[in-house]
């Protein structure tokens, strides 16, 4: 497995992805993933369906929304109903009844997110459970066991996570253990002609780390590569210098998935950088707290100025809830108990996400790229001046200037 | 508005209301039952997910408490409450009270009758009730009512001929404030009858009622737990007897499947459906059979299923729920029990829903377990459906005179 290799191709990794267009001036490509649930347009937005659900809507409304690729994670399921039961139900997609594509995390970040109840070792995560008390340990074996039995169309490695805040020799530890956990889990896989395995590139904020990462997990012979160890407390500018550095160093004809990354700005910024998928809860969990995601920010609708505001949240918005309702109204049912309210919600934040994705594709096929994110920039700030500092330097890193 | 009767068997209504609604348009058959929402939508339910159910009621009920504290908003808005809710095409009936949430008793005054919403308490006199209705515009609403005479355990006849009194100076007031607004004039007043537990007060309201330009009636007062109602069914027909032929008559607080068919037997024509809403609320599923002439072979096997459905039920189970502290029927399955785990049968086999369509017993009993959001969802769209197939069959039973086998088969799920 030990061949140098360039960045552009190993002759036997199965190629999933078809680029459509590129960008002239930035890193931004348009694609399709091919997988075993069918064809997906990138960049792609995927939302979070953590325990085998996209928490209110059901999967026809998740369809309907043009979603074909989503998440489901490995821990969570692992515990709750067990692999056992998934594989029963024949397999995730057949639990859940979801017809696209699903990608399962490795349960890797539930060792940052979990910590406390979590313990790392070059065996695996031995995790206590939060319901019963039991342990279980998740090693690179069992994490690809279980998504062996889920069945999803891609599946992650475990990876040894750190949070991004952490300094010292415990983040050239991870980065190392996550390649040796790589190869274990290359191994361990049972079903690489129906399942793509991505590598998940570690290495913290340190830019030798991950360049030492990406050398070597580069030479392994996966379908895709996943930027990890980023999007936690980290600075934007050490996040996106970590993410350039990355999408510089991966090979053009494999998909580069940055996770935990879905602030519009951020995809918006990511995109041009190079990076193909995305996935994050934030739209799902923020519909959840009253918030509506718009072209300009987001609308806290739980607040009094909305009571009579009889507009729908975005008149350029297709979703079913602005075709529907108005903000008065939204504000109206969010202050009772009726969770429709919150579903209402879920449905427009996913859909400004992929329509925001979509309107990236097109800008990219039809070589406008530039001008839609110094369009994109001015109605999120007013104007390109007033952009955050890191994105400004980011797009100017490839070649894209907002003034 | 044109109530007109096929047929009464028994003192069951078989019947169509034409002409119905401000546009005069829609047409409705009865007996039925009205959506229940909770603050102008379905509970649990989108546009997209309520409309996957069959045999949608033409009517949905509103009520007061939850939106009397928006009306300068709708005031403002100016185009009804059915539009503000995203449910233009749907007939509205606006109750005072929800029948899940009664209100604290004790607030009644000759001067005004209160609801509860999210913001607290809600004082409406005639006037102001009537201003608030003017802001709804509903197609229906029931009149400003003083319904606290059932709600202690023993009814004094002074507090029932209060409730009666104060009841009628209502309406009348309602109906002199109507007279003055072309907006409310296109909305149909439903006169409440009252009278708590006293036959004597019973009957005046019911006549002096019906002597007022009302558009229907509802019977207050019925709802309480099974052997409540049990006592208060005789009531019941001698009110019923009393009320013109031609106009609908409404109870609130009524829902069960049982409970439905003895109220139609004593000439109530529409009900509310918080009774699927309660069964969701708890992590239930209605499987109650209402499937009257079943193939002659199965009729066996199924008194079978049954039987073992109800072996298996802890009827005495008592489920805390956030908004009902009711105990589980014989009607409906928990599947929050362990048994369903590995369950990868439908809720119920040959259920055209949603859920039962798509989704597994298994797979509920997860999102229930994990308290996930779907959970509610998928519930109370089966429960819904299965609730409005179980009001076609009475239709469907009475049209065919087969009201007794259906009422036969509820009586054995009901023990």
């Amino acid at each position: 497995m030990a061949s140098a290799v360039s960045p552009t191709s190993l002759e036997s990794a199965p190629r999933i992805m078809r680029l459509v267009a590129e960008c002239s001036r930035s890193r931004a490509r348009a694609g399709e993933l091919r997988l075993p649930h069918g064809p997906v347009a990138t960049p792609v937005f995927m939302p979070v369906g953590t325990q085998a659900t996209m928490k209110g809507i059901t999967a026809e409304q998740l369809d309907a929304l043009g979603c074909r690729i989503c998440l489901g994670n490995t821990y969570h399921l692992g515990l709750r109903p067990g692999p056992e039961l998934i594989q029963k139900a024949h397999g995730l997609h057949g639990f859940m009844n979801w017809p696209h594509n699903l990608l399962t995390d490795s349960g890797g970040f539930q060792m940052v997110s979990l910590v406390s109840l979590s313990e790392v070792t070059e065996e695996g995560v031995r995790f206590r459970s939060p319901y019963d008390g039991d342990e279980t340990l998740l090693s690179p074996e069992k994490s690809v066991e279980i998504q062996n039995a889920l069945g999803s169309d891609i599946i992650m490695q475990l990876d040894d996570v750190v949070s991004s805040t952490v300094t010292g020799p415990r983040v050239e530890e991870a980065m190392y253990r996550s390649i040796r956990w790589l190869d274990r889990c290359i191994a361990a896989h049972q079903r690489p002609d129906k399942q793509n395995l991505f590598a998940i590139i570690q290495g913290g904020l340190d830019a030798d780390l991950r360049a030492t990462c990406l050398e070597e997990m580069t030479k392994r012979d996966v379908p895709g590569f996943a930027i990890g160890g980023l999007s936690g407390g980290e600075s934007k500018g050490q996040f996106w210098r970590m993410v350039a550095l990355s999408t510089s160093r991966l090979p053009k004809d494999k998909p580069r998935y940055l996770m935990g990354v879905g602030y519009a700005t951020d995809l918006v910024v990511c995109v041009a950088l190079g990076c193909d998928m995305f996935d994050c809860v934030f739209p799902t969990r923020t519909a959840r707290f009253g918030s509506a995601l718009v072209p300009t920010g987001n609308l806290q609708l739980k607040k009094k100025q909305y009571e009579k505001d009889f507009r729908p949240i975005d008149s350029d918005c297709a979703c079913p809830t602005c075709q529907k309702h108005s903000r008065a109204f939204l504000h109206a049912l969010l202050h009772s108990d009726n969770t429709a309210a919150l579903h209402h919600l879920t449905v427009h934040n996913i859909a400004y996400q992929l329509q925001l994705m979509s309107a990236v594709r097109a800008s990219i096929v039809e070589k406008r790229f530039p001008d839609f994110v110094r369009d994109f920039m001015g109605t999120m700030y007013g104007d390109p001046t007033l952009c955050p500092t890191w994105a400004t330097e980011a797009l100017a890193s490839v070649g894209i200037t907002l003034s | 508005m044109k109530l007109s009767l096929t047929k009464v068997v028994n003192g069951c209504r078989l019947g169509k209301i034409k002409n119905l609604g401000k546009t005069g348009d829609h047409t409705m058959d009865i007996p039925a039952c009205l959506l229940y929402t909770k603050t102008g939508s379905a509970p649990h339910l989108t546009h997209q997910t309520l409309h996957t159910i069959h045999r949608l009621p033409a009517m949905a009920q509103l009520t007061l408490s939850s939106l009397a504290e928006h009306h300068e908003i709708l005031a403002d808005y100016k185009e009804g409450i059915g539009k503000f809710i995203g449910m233009p095409e749907s007939l509205l009936y606006c109750s005072l009270h929800d029948p899940v949430s009664p209100c604290p008793a004790g607030y009644v005054t000759n001067k005004s009758v209160s609801v509860w919403g999210v913001g607290g308490r809600v004082e409406m006199t005639a006037s102001k009730f009537m201003a608030i209705q003017q802001a709804l515009q509903p197609d229906w609403f029931q009149c400003l009512s003083d319904g606290e005479a059932s709600c202690e355990e023993a009814t004094s006849i002074k507090r029932a001929r209060k409730s009666v009194d104060r009841s009628l100076l209502f309406l009348d007031n309602c109906l002199r404030l109507q007279e003055e607004s072309e907006v409310l004039q296109k909305s149909t007043i439903i006169g409440v009858i009252e009278g708590g537990d006293v036959m004597e007060e019973r009957l005046r309201s019911a006549r002096e009622t019906a002597k007022r330009p009302v558009g229907g009636f509802l019977l207050d007062g019925f709802q309480g737990n099974p052997a409540t109602l049990e006592t208060r069914l005789y009531l019941l027909s001698s009110v019923t007897a009393e009320l013109p032929e031609d106009k609908p008559r409404l109870i609130c607080g009524v829902s069960r499947p049982d409970e439905v068919l003895e109220c139609i037997e004593r000439g109530v024509d529409l009900f509310e459906s918080f009774f699927p809403y309660q069964v969701t609320e708890r992590g239930c599923a209605l499987t109650f059979s209402f499937d009257y002439q079943p193939n002659p072979e199965e009729t066996l096997l199924q008194q079978n299923g049954i039987q073992e459905e109800i072996k298996y039920v802890d009827q005495t189970k008592k489920i805390k729920t956030t908004s009902c502290n009711q105990e589980m029927t014989s009607f409906e399955i928990n599947l929050k029990e362990k048994k369903y785990q590995e369950d990868f049968d439908p809720l119920v086999r040959g259920c055209s829903c949603y859920c039962c369509k798509n989704h597994t017993r298994a797979y509920i009993h997860h999102l229930l377990v994990t308290n996930e959001l779907l959970a509610g969802v998928l519930l109370m769209m089966h429960n819904f459906e299965h609730y409005f197939g179980f009001f076609h069959s009475i239709r469907e039973a009475l049209k065919s005179d087969r009201l007794a086998q259906l009422k036969e088969l509820i009586r054995r799920q009901a023990s």
